[in-house]
């Protein structure tokens, strides 16, 4: 099994972009959507959901107001300052709760419970050119890192079911918990910058984890056009740090109007140059 | 007054936005500090330098168990809720998974064998710089590949203090890194474009700031790129749209190579005076 991860640590470089346009042009492929807070791209691949399974995110804490006796011992030994003292009670922050279930443990008055949150989900289904495992995050819940591996692991699942070869993951941006999840297995990263200070700089910290899981990479330059010279910079540190360059896409509207038909660029525009240029990106990555 | 400058979706312009705002501020004389609070990849100082004035270390506790001590009872690995304790017990072995850890305490709470010892872990580190009249930089800026950056995100915001405006550059998402920024803020911008990914990562952070209790507003960036979806959606949800940027070429041009377009063009000098207006006005009424 090959799995061919998308990865940038900058965000909206163009991964779900080229992303699309990869899994739109092989046959019998197997996608998942690692990018599980934002996740985009099933807005252009369209898949026909065969299942949907809810993901626990994790619990919160909730003090029975009638059962508390005010001592305040969970507040003494809370770690995530989610336990506030107003007006005359203990109650907890939602949003600084972990779920870790050490005051639920210690209350000596038995008045807190844990109240587990499921609204996130994982789907599997197919789409135009082969099968797709996708989720979404509840807005404002935790463990985004879990529910990208679960992702993941259901992808393996389904390929070797399905008699897949390639899983080709698009990730999410950053270098934390959800980007490890993504890479973690990985034969391949494509790592996607664009010509500016900041797609620079976190290429070259993204290179660093990918480096971290000895997993070999590869680097696109997307938008390449819109700054030649740094460009040319990256161009430079890619030869000094004997990473091969697989392609240079131009900056073309033609990518944005293929997003608002929910087409990917090589089947909205196949003869405009970033179809062309991502058609040797693809003989890069596949055939070698 | 603190606020937050975010967006679902990574690369919308929440660092164009925040920086050029901060640089309006600064020249008005505004009490400012910008905080980078995007710690897994922190890029403000791509685009402002100022001078140094102090960096922390943020440590994270992470338990270590001694072997000898430990009588194998089993009740730290049942209290971990992060399956963070490796535990097997016919072949008397017990190992804290570091990277798992959520400094928690549970297991050093329920150890009654005294095997448990805490011990630093370094997670990233909190710069200060000092910029223009009295104005500062905080940057928060994680170790590649540490799980999670909150702690760093939080001790940055700390860092940034009370002052008359605080900007903090948030990172993207809608997990616990956003959470741990948005959540200190009274007021939160919500950057976005008008392409499909914008809008529907829009709808997310939107859902995720309400939840929260925020109040917020909307800068649409690279406007006349994509669609007016995105217009209609705010009209009828009723979200104040702060400021639109066009899309420009040359703009991009200036940013990709760290310079500020605020700082050099009259037409995005005015753009984001009328944004802090904007915002100040939101705020105070």
């Amino acid at each position: 099994m090959r799995q061919i991860v998308i990865i940038s640590g900058k965000g909206g470089t163009g991964k779900t972009s080229l992303s699309a346009a990869l899994a739109t042009m092989g046959e019998r492929l197997m996608v998942a959507d690692c990018d599980v807070d934002a996740a985009n791209l099933h807005l252009l691949l369209e898949p026909t959901d065969h299942s949907r399974h809810p993901f626990p995110t994790g619990a919160k804490a909730l003090i029975d107001q009638q059962r508390c006796t005010q001592c305040g011992a969970c507040m003494d030994l809370c770690r995530f300052d989610a336990i506030r003292y107003q007006e005359d009670h203990y109650t907890i922050s939602e949003t600084s709760c972990d779920g870790c279930y050490l005051c639920m443990r210690i209350c000596p008055a038995d008045a807190i419970s844990m109240i587990e949150s499921n609204g996130s989900y994982w789907k599997t289904g197919t789409f135009r050119n082969g099968w797709m495992v996708h989720a979404q995050l509840e807005p404002g819940e935790e463990n985004s890192g879990k529910l990208v591996n679960v992702v993941r692991k259901q992808s393996l699942q389904l390929s070797e079911q399905m008699g897949v070869e390639t899983i080709l993951i698009d990730g999410p941006p950053g270098t934390g918990c959800p980007a490890i999840s993504a890479m973690s297995g990985a034969n391949l990263a494509v790592l996607v910058t664009e010509p500016s200070r900041s797609g620079f700089h976190d290429l070259k910290r993204i290179k660093q984890l990918a480096d971290g899981f000895d997993i070999p990479s590869v680097v696109v330059i997307n938008k390449y056009d819109l700054n030649e010279q740094v460009t040319t910079e990256i161009e430079s540190w890619c030869r000094s740090e004997r990473l091969s360059l697989i392609g240079k896409i131009p900056f073309e509207p033609a990518v944005v109007e293929a997003m608002l038909q929910c087409q990917s660029v090589v089947e909205w525009a196949p003869r405009s140059a970033a179809a062309d240029e991502i058609t040797a990106i693809h003989r890069q990555i596949f055939q070698s | 007054m603190k606020i937050a400058i975010a967006s679902g979706k990574g690369g919308t312009g929440k660092t164009f936005v925040s920086t050029n705002l901060f640089w309006v501020a600064s020249q008005k004389g505004f009490d400012c500090v910008l905080a980078d609070c995007d710690a897994e990849e922190p890029n403000v100082a791509e685009f402002l330098v100022g001078e140094e004035v102090q960096v922390e270390e943020v440590y994270q506790q992470v338990p270590v168990i001694d072997p000898e001590r430990c009588a194998f009872c089993g009740k730290c690995y049942d209290y971990c809720s992060y399956n963070a304790i490796l535990y097997l017990p016919e072949k008397k072995m017990i190992q804290v998974l570091p990277d798992l850890c959520h400094d928690c305490g549970a297991c050093s709470y329920v150890c009654q064998a005294g095997a448990i010892t805490e011990h630093p872990k370094m997670l990233g580190k909190v710069k200060r710089a000092a910029y223009g009249i009295g104005q500062q930089i905080v940057e928060g800026r994680a170790e590649v590949g540490v799980y999670t950056p909150a702690p760093v995100i939080t001790r940055a915001i700390r860092e940034a203090g009370d002052r008359e405006l605080v900007l903090l550059d948030s990172p993207p998402g809608i997990s616990c890194p956003f959470i741990a920024t948005v959540d200190r803020a009274d007021y939160v911008v919500l950057v976005s474009e008008p392409t499909p990914f914008g809008l529907h990562d829009l709808q997310l952070s939107a859902a995720t700031v309400r939840k929260l209790g925020k109040p917020f507003g909307v800068v649409v960036n690279r406007a006349g790129l994509g669609d007016n979806e995105i217009y209609r959606w705010l009209e009828q949800e009723t979200i104040p749209l702060l400021l639109e940027i066009p899309f420009d070429r040359k703009v991009a041009r200036i940013y990709a190579e760290g310079g500020l377009p605020a700082a050099v063009d009259n037409a995005y000098r005015e753009m984001f005076s009328r944004l802090l207006a904007q915002i100040v006005q939101q705020n105070i009424s």
